[in-house]
């Protein structure tokens, strides 16, 4: 199926029409549907909460432009509903955890392999190798607290193994800021690239900032609280990466273009066939989406929107797994660290550092994703499948 | 150390606030519900959602060897089907491998705040977290034994979770006591007996004599632990139970 983001029209915005009760449509299952369904799912669900989160900055700086957008909000927030209502309830906040990182890893490895700027996918693998850390960390928690197995969500598609240790991720905020593509010359999928990744690790750092409170176990609160820290780093990270010089209208023709490219990749790979009819639907809205900012952009800025748009439409994510590309990625670098634009290998950062010391700051009375894994080795069925509990009275406990 | 309930600022209730619950008591004399009709519409909300969707929480799958099932006899099952032996298999061996996980959180709560007279030791707690650890293993070879995948979440594995999720979040929570978790552990030995009662008759029927001998012996072991939470339960209240 090829898409012509300027030709193809799509579902016009003013046929765009729910009812109430659509939008609270059957759920996947946790248990039966494929892992990458639910990435999917909340993929998307980022992909729209961002195009809100951005609509609504430009509607604060730009008056004209209100009831414009309003009309556009209206059908993504509805869209969303949709999307985010696919997860069923007995899905715990910690399994929805360990979807969110599962799509941060095998979303950002997928675009890191197809990123044609060398700098950015370098950008990418380094956010990835952070991202496989907390899959590690989480899964821990899930499997120590809770005694469930973290590859029941996974299906063995993903890795549970340590990656940039999670304490060693914190950095300066001068540290996040990357250098940036040029609007000009930068390629369409670049762009998409970066769009995408910016809108997920949004969600994640919100949904962290939402649920961490609401984790009873003390050990899971304190690691709510530090991986939320650096996904925020991330979203710092890669909304740098996108040229701050493209106009409001420009960066909003952007998102809608992310979003047809997003949807577009769901309806290639999607197996579920209700939820493949959802990701038709919404492409063909997302297509409509394109041709009304398009003509805001034409009207408010006297230029035609495929400068902005400027090739096809790139090749849909894949959504598989990426072991071995993460693997080689993590033995050939996860002994990197950023400082400023670059990225060095730790041993060459001195020691009195803005980020050596924001880390000793943060970390000096411990941290809690050292703790909730220490020792830690997944098996299938979790630790106790191969290895007695330990209840004798832990040693380096200050009150042992 | 038993649990205190201490006097305190407690505002849930109206009595702190007479005044403002008078006011809002007012408002209901010029404001009236819109809708009509009473809380039914809900159930009925319920019923109709069910059948439309008419979606499963989920499958299990089938026995990773189609001859062990066979050669094991479970394909000869009376009774229930296979398949929801194996999915009740499946829910004991979660709930036991979480129980693992809770006792070891009991015994934080021990070793924050200690014990009280007449309420379980250490050794107490250690002694049933190594029970709920071995019934965990012998459910692991009852499922391999069977030609069933012992790493799956079944449809009742995943539901007895979500049963169990809020004794974990008062198990956990760092400012319940000893007492206060106990009342947890209380509801979890209760589904765990019912539910050991169910799996032997089961394997009884399906002609599983070795497992059912072992899953009376497990049985045996859960009731007691009911019997201590019962009594410590009564003795964080001061009172003492009687046989």
């Amino acid at each position: 199926m090829a898409i012509d983001l300027l030709k193809d029209r799509g579902t016009p915005l003013d046929q765009q029409r729910f009812t109430w009760k659509e939008l609270v449509q059957p759920t996947y299952s946790k248990l039966d549907d494929d892992a990458f369904t639910r990435v999917r799912v909340i993929l998307m669900n980022g992909i729209e909460s961002d195009q809100l989160r951005f609509s609504h900055a430009c509607s604060r700086m730009n008056r004209g432009l209100q009831r414009d957008l309003a009309r556009l909000r209206r059908a993504e927030q509805h869209q969303q509903t949709m999307i985010n209502w696919l997860n069923p309830a007995d899905q715990t906040v910690l399994e929805t955890t360990i979807g969110f990182e599962q799509v941060a890893i095998e979303v950002t490895a997928a675009l890191a392999l197809k990123e044609p700027d060398p700098y950015l996918a370098q950008v990418y693998r380094f956010g990835l190798l952070e991202d496989f850390d907390h899959m590690y960390r989480y899964s821990a928690l899930m499997d120590r607290v809770e005694g469930k197995d973290p590859n029941n969500l996974l299906q063995s598609y993903t890795d549970i193994l340590p990656g940039r240790p999670t304490p060693l991720e914190h950095r300066h905020p001068d540290d996040e800021i990357r250098a940036h593509y040029k609007r000009e010359t930068a390629d369409l999928r670049t762009k998409l690239h970066a769009y995408t990744l910016v809108a997920s690790e949004f969600q994640t750092h919100d949904y962290y900032m939402t649920v961490g409170p609401t984790y009873s176990d003390p050990i899971g609160r304190q690691l709510y609280a530090e991986i939320a820290s650096i996904e925020e780093q991330h979203v710092t990270q890669y909304e740098s990466i996108i040229d701050a010089g493209e106009t409001w209208l420009e960066k909003l023709l952007l998102l809608q273009a992310t979003e047809v490219y997003n949807y577009y990749s769901c309806v290639e790979s999607e197996r579920n066939p209700r939820i493949k009819a959802i990701w038709e639907r919404f492409l063909d809205y997302e297509l409509g989406h394109v041709r009304y900012v398009a003509d805001l952009f034409e009207r408010y800025e006297r230029r035609d929107a495929a400068e902005v748009l400027n090739a096809s439409l790139p090749e849909a994510i894949d959504f598989v797994p990426h072991r071995e590309f993460v693997r080689e990625t993590l033995r050939n670098e996860v002994q990197l660290t950023a400082v400023g634009e670059n990225f060095i290998p730790r041993q060459d950062e001195p020691l009195d550092s803005p980020s050596n010391q924001y880390r000793n700051q943060m970390n000096s009375e411990g941290t809690a994703a050292g703790r909730v894994s220490a020792g830690y080795i997944w098996a299938p069925g979790t630790e106790l499948a191969h290895k007695r509990p330990q209840v004798t009275p832990d040693p380096t406990a200050v009150h042992a | 150390m038993t649990t205190h309930a201490e006097l305190g600022m407690n505002r849930t209730g109206i009595a702190t606030s007479p005044k403002l619950t008078e006011e809002m008591l007012e408002g209901q004399k010029e404001f009236a519900p819109d809708a009509p009709g009473d809380e039914r519409k809900i159930s009925n909300t319920r019923s109709l959602t069910a059948q439309e969707w008419d979606t499963r929480i989920g499958s299990v799958p089938p026995p990773t060897t189609v001859k062990g099932a066979v050669k094991t006899g479970l394909t000869a099952l009376k009774g229930e089907s296979p398949t929801q032996f194996i999915d009740r298999l499946g829910a004991r061996l979660a709930f036991e491998r979480s129980g693992v996980r809770m006792y070891e959180a009991l015994i934080s709560k021990l070793d924050a705040g200690g014990s009280f007279k007449g309420g379980p030791t250490r050794a107490d707690l250690e002694t049933i977290l190594n029970d709920e650890y071995e019934h965990f293993q012998l459910l692991v070879q009852a499922l391999e034994h069977l030609g069933a995948d012992p790493t799956v979440m079944t449809p009742s594995a995943d539901l007895q979770a979500t049963l169990s999720g809020g004794a974990l979040q008062v198990l956990v929570e760092p400012r319940t006591d000893l007492a206060q978790c106990l009342e947890a552990a209380l509801t979890l030995e209760l589904i765990d007996n019912d539910s050991w009662a169910m799996l032997t008759t089961l394997a009884s029927e399906a002609g599983q004599k070795e497992l059912a001998l072992r899953f009376e012996r497990a049985l045996s072991e859960e009731a007691a632990h009911l019997t201590a939470v019962r009594r410590w339960i009564a003795a964080a209240q001061g009172v003492s139970l009687s046989g």
